[in-house]
């Protein structure tokens, strides 16, 4: 059963999902305990897949026991496998933290709920694991088809219009994919990504071969909200019913970034991608504009999770960059920031989502007086923002540390720069929702009667309390062990895929 | 005259394909109104098809179907008698991702619709904008 | 924005079509998409899978993970419209009703409504209410033909163009005949909301349940070949029962997932009238 381990990863959850779904119908109250149940079996795979790909390298999965170029394969490499355990994580922390809200709110549409998150998870984890390019997209359109209509659950004013748009750009964006993939098929007659790879050298002048990639790329930096093309981003993102925004946020746009970085070492080579396209200087200057306009688009929002949602225009940016530079480092560093914002943003999207049950809004007036009123939540709050800023104890800066020396090593000075901008520009942000919350008192006005006694402490519940918190220290902990990530599971698949 | 007739005549299917999908694209983009977005993203979708079942195509290639002779596989299969089956088995997914995709847009603008009653976009921005 | 769209459309296009430029001509027996993979498709399938209609082999066997998501993808559709659209609350507004005997219509304004018990009345859709009996009797009769030419279609996908998708969305249009030429009330009466969400999960789990049944018995996930170790066949045969299995687990969530569309949006999610 072991050997299994890739399949069932994706596979269990996808079972539990209809299982779910179809049990919805006959009896209610067991969906949650069935969607605990089809995550934590994926989370323990994972783990034990890292493991297991760590002592013995490399796992290459046959599907239906069809041998690659004819079958699908999946491939399994140690920074897949770390990409892999970061989904599982996030979606399982996230289930059991939001599961109250979840209960409440979808009480009548639950199951429904369950099955689209669950198979939301199912589709992140092909598209990581998967060696084929078509199996990718199919992959990509279960992803977007569930996202789009977690989405639309949200704010009734707004939600439907924005997943709307969302659903016209992401469906632009997966076609271009497609699109890309079909040049590639006619011009080399395969979709296994190795097989491709290994076909793919005498054809890199072609120019069916440079427009197939240029289409894969723009398809799937639309999908990851990559700066010119991410105006479905903050509104999608903004609008979204919390238990999802915490899932969907942290990682959709960071598995398809993880999808560019497969595309340029996997599929293509960084040969063809940097010295026969030649492109890379353009791209890691509009990552530049990526990251300077998405942090200056935040600093004119009100509105946290708006503001949020702009960061993550930012952070987007900064993996572009990082995987554009061209060496080692760079990429090592965009490789871990990968992981690194996945949680920050997992984090900072789940103390939100806490903090808005005792606020009326987003607003950062709504903040005021909340350290004495939900002090462990707002630490949370605060750890993460530290990491998204980049302050040294936690995760964000350690990954920020590695793009600053691929930078260097590269060249790229105006990269450094802007980097350390967009991280003033996050100490700014920040710092102004800290203090509203430090030390600005609510305005109340029965204020002869009552004054500063009115605020009650009113802590989250445990049960969402005790994930933030965790989700809090593995911020500190993987800034703490980033040196052995990097050494053990990032630098070591790099290196061998750039040279 | 002999670029004509290596790249027009030999290859007017993919030059058919890139219309019809540039139609698609523009009308995604430009038209305000919801379900005209709709329709040209199907556009979009089905010019992709296209493409896909244009790379099957064999010049005197028949449907992948291979006739068999009852008791005996003996006898050897010509591959190039038949066309490509596998761009097919890719646009039945593809097929079924539209028509998902298609499906879903549809409830979301009911469900705007619902609220806004209108589908046309200028007037919904003015209508957000009032509420 | 118009100007917009034109330019990137107009950008786009022109990458496209500087792109073809490398293509092989169209229809060549030798350019690399029809030399380098599907040959042994076409030259293997029979031998390997038992099925001789290529298409089925390779969307069923050799890539059947593919269509196990596609399917999943369907499914994702039908729970999504189901979601965004039911509403179960009853909203308040008039009903009209048909008194069998006469004919006559009946509009009632505020709460009260007839009982559903009540044979002499009959509910109808409050914009068009036509009650052809032409098209009634028409559309009754046509439905189990229908519905036989669906199950052949998935039964006989192995040896003709045909297969789960195709049977399924025709199984579905049986039902969505009923609802266009009766009224959406008859054809959720026929085949109810329940069993067409239970049937729409069964579907899928179907396939991807015997492809972990495969699993469990020792072999890859949907790897038919395992399935010899039950049945009593050949492994060759084994993968075309295999193939077989999962097409009619396609063809029920297929089915069920296009009667959950339909209803959700052609009721708008109220499940009384529409269309």
């Amino acid at each position: 059963m072991t050997g299994n381990y890739p399949a069932l990863l994706v596979t269990v959850p996808l079972l539990a999902a209809f299982v779910i779904y179809g049990c919805s119908w006959l009896h209610k109250r067991s969906c949650l305990f069935m969607a605990l149940l089809g995550l934590t079996i994926p989370f323990a795979i994972s783990v034990a897949l890292l493991k297991k790909v760590l002592i013995n390298g490399h796992i290459s999965y046959h599907l239906g026991g069809w041998d690659p170029p004819w079958g699908i394969a999946y491939e399994l490499d140690p920074i897949n496998a770390i990409v892999l355990v970061a989904v599982t994580t996030v979606a399982l922390v996230n289930l059991i933290a939001t599961s109250k809200e979840i209960e409440t709110r979808f009480s009548d549409r639950r199951g429904a709920f369950y099955a689209l998150y669950l198979l939301f998870v199912v589709g992140l984890l092909g598209i990581v694991a998967t060696g084929d390019l078509f199996n990718l997209y199919v992959l990509l359109e279960i992803a977007s088809i569930t996202g789009y209509s977690l989405i639309a659950m949200g704010d009734p004013a707004r939600a439907p219009l924005s997943s709307l748009n969302y659903v016209f750009m992401g469906t632009i964006g997966a076609c271009f994919y497609l699109l890309g993939v079909g040049y590639i098929y006619i011009m080399t007659g395969s979709l296994n990504m190795a097989d491709v790879h290994a076909l793919l050298p005498p054809l890199y002048h072609s120019s069916a071969i440079v427009v197939a990639f240029i289409f894969c790329l723009v398809g799937v930096m639309i999908k990851m909200g990559f700066f010119p093309l991410h105006s479905w981003l903050p509104n999608a993102y903004t609008y979204v019913p919390s238990p999802a925004a915490s899932l969907i946020a942290p990682l959709m746009t960071k598995v398809m970034a993880y999808v560019m970085i497969r595309l340029m070492i996997s599929v293509f080579s960084p040969k063809f991608v940097f010295s026969s396209i030649a492109a890379s200087n353009a791209v890691v200057w509009l990552a530049c504009l990526a990251i300077v306009m998405g942090a200056l688009m935040a600093l004119a929002q009100r509105d946290v999770r708006r503001m949020l949602t702009y960061i993550i225009v930012s952070e987007i940016g900064y993996i572009v960059g990082g995987a554009w530079i061209g060496n080692a480092t760079a990429m090592s560093g965009a490789v871990l920031h990968i992981i690194n914002d996945v949680l920050m943003t997992f984090c900072v999207f789940l103390s939100l989502g806490a903090i808005a049950r005792s606020t009326k809004g987003y607003q950062i007036e709504n903040f005021s007086g909340l350290f004495k009123k939900i002090p462990v939540t707002m630490a949370t709050f605060v750890v993460s923002g530290l990491s998204i800023i980049g302050i040294p104890p936690t995760c964000g800066f350690f990954s920020k540390w590695y793009l600053i020396l691929g930078a260097i090593e590269g060249g790229h000075y105006g990269f450094i720069v802007v980097l350390l901008l967009s991280s003033l520009i996050n100490i700014i942000l920040f710092f102004r929702i800290f203090e509203e919350a430090f030390f600005v008192y609510p305005k109340t006005n029965a204020v002869h009667t009552e004054g500063e006694a009115s605020i009650a402490i009113a802590e989250t519940p445990f049960v969402t309390l005790i994930p933030l918190v965790l989700t809090a220290i593995l911020l500190i902990f993987t800034g703490i062990y980033s040196g052995s990530l990097i050494a053990l599971i990032i630098k070591p698949v790099v290196s061998a895929g750039l040279l | 005259m002999d670029f004509l007739l290596t790249h027009l005549v030999a290859k007017y299917n993919f030059w058919l394909y890139i219309i019809l999908m540039m139609i698609g694209l523009y009308a995604m983009i430009a038209k305000n109104n919801l379900i005209k977005k709709l329709v040209g993203m199907n556009i979009f979708q089905t010019a992709i098809i296209l493409f896909y079942v244009s790379i099957g195509s064999k010049r005197g290639g028949t449907i992948p179907i291979v006739e068999h002779i009852a008791g005996g596989g003996e006898h050897a299969i010509n591959p190039t008698r038949y066309v490509n089956p596998l761009p097919h088995v890719l646009m039945l997914t593809a097929i079924v991702v539209s028509v998902s995709t298609f499906g879903v847009a549809l409830a979301l603008a009911i469900k705007i619709y619902q609220r806004y009653k209108t589908l046309e976009e200028d007037e919904l921005l003015t209508r957000i904008r009032e509420s | 924005m118009k100007r917009l769209a034109l330019l990137i459309v107009i950008l786009s296009g022109g990458l496209l079509l500087y792109a073809t430029k490398d293509f092989p001509s169209w229809g060549d027996p030798n350019s690399p998409a029809s030399t380098h993979v599907s040959p042994r498709y076409l030259e293997k399938s029979l031998e390997e899978t038992a099925v001789p209609n290529v298409v089925t082999a390779v969307l069923a066997d050799y890539r059947g993970y593919d269509t196990m998501f596609e399917t999943t993808v369907i499914f994702c559709a039908g729970v999504a419209c189901f979601m965004l659209l039911r509403k179960f609350e009853p909203e308040e507004r008039d009903l009209y009703y048909r008194h069998i005997p006469t004919g006559l219509t009946l509009h009632i304004k505020g709460e009260k409504q007839i009982p559903s018990t009540s044979k002499e009345f009959e509910k109808i859709d409050a914009i068009w209410t036509p009650y052809d009996f032409i098209i009634n009797t028409v559309s009754r009769f046509l439905v189990p033909f229908i519905q036989l030419f669906a199950l052949y279609v998935i039964a006989h996908g192995h040896h003709s163009p045909g297969g789960g998708f195709q049977g399924g969305v025709i199984l579905g249009a049986s039902i969505i005949v009923l609802a266009v030429a009766f009224n959406l009330r008859t054809a959720v009466r026929r085949f109810g909301e329940k069993i067409d969400g239970i049937m729409s999960a069964l579907g899928v789990f179907i396939y991807a349940g015997v492809g972990a049944f495969c699993a469990i018995l020792g072999a890859e996930f949907l790897n038919y070949r395992a399935l010899a170790k039950i049945l009593p066949v050949g492994k060759v045969m084994a993968r075309s029962h295999g193939i077989l299995a999962v097409e009619i687990g396609v063809g029920i969530a297929v089915m069920a997932v296009m009667i959950c569309i339909y209803n959700n949006v052609a009721s708008e999610g109220k499940f009384d009238e529409g269309l």
